[in-house]
């Protein structure tokens, strides 16, 4: 029992493409598997296209899945530290209410479980984590 | 926290057009800013971002020139620039406004192995 868990990894996983590249599945399915597997997932960074992800107001066709409400329930029932580049959502125009209210916007569309955030958090989340795991580009 | 780990950011996207491009620089100064040792490596169209006397202004984008400059001053002192990338474009080392090494196909093998990390962007 000891020895196995020795082999427990801390993940910092980071995704660069948006909700229509299959990189954005690709990366849930592994994050899935590495819980699945008794690792951790320290930290999940979202940058460039894929801060659309955190945007609450995409809508899908009902007979196709939904990969940003499927992000959002697994980083939700894990409990996961999810963090999406602020300048970069900004950008992009996905803001939480702290920020829409900032920029003075008329409208926020991100919240829990997303944070924005800075780039140092993906810098500290590789510095820290056993393995660092970038999908997309 | 451990000793930090050396990364290498290989960027491949080209300027400026793409935003890409910026976000890599970025996430370079923000490493640096941290602390943490960085290198890059100018890949594929990457190493456009390099080119001298770009005129992002006629296309209404921000250059990318002072972010460039700046590196040696964030402590981004290893830049690697692909020799392959630059001559498929027709370009030569002296036409980079960065003293960027040139390296071939067999010295990126082992210059990817000297790093902990590796990010593309």
């Amino acid at each position: 029992m000891f020895e196995s868990r020795l082999n427990v990894m801390k993940f910092a996983i980071a995704l660069l493409a948006g909700p229509q590249d299959p990189a954005a599945r690709s990366a849930l399915s592994f994050a899935q598997a590495a819980l699945d597997g008794g690792h951790q997932i320290s930290r999940l960074f979202f940058y460039r296209d894929a801060v659309h992800l955190a945007s609450d107001l995409a809508v899908q066709p009902q007979d196709e899945s939904d990969i940003a409400r499927e992000w959002r329930e697994f980083i939700s029932s894990n409990e996961l530290d999810a963090v999406v580049c602020i300048a970069a959502a900004l950008r992009r125009g996905v803001l939480n209410e702290a920020e829409a209210s900032r920029w003075e916007r008329p409208v926020a569309n991100s919240g829990q479980p997303w944070v924005l955030s800075g780039l140092g958090q993906w810098v500290d989340a590789m510095q820290s984590a056993d393995r660092a795991v970038t999908f997309g580009s | 926290m451990a000793a930090d780990l050396k990364s290498l950011l290989v960027i491949s996207r080209h300027p400026p057009a793409a935003q890409a491009a910026r976000e890599a620089l970025d996430l370079a100064l923000a490493a640096a800013a941290f602390g943490v040792p960085v290198s890059l490596l100018f890949l594929d169209s990457g190493v456009m971002q390099l080119l001298k006397g770009q005129e992002s202004a006629l296309i209404k984008q921000k250059s990318l020139t002072a972010n460039l400059k700046a590196l040696p001053i964030f402590g981004v002192e290893d830049l690697f620039v692909c020799q392959h990338s630059l001559s498929e474009r027709g370009l030569q080392s002296n036409q980079l406004l960065l003293p960027a090494k040139p390296v071939e196909g067999a010295e990126i093998a082992a210059l990817l192995e000297q790093y902990d990390q590796v990010v593309t962007l």
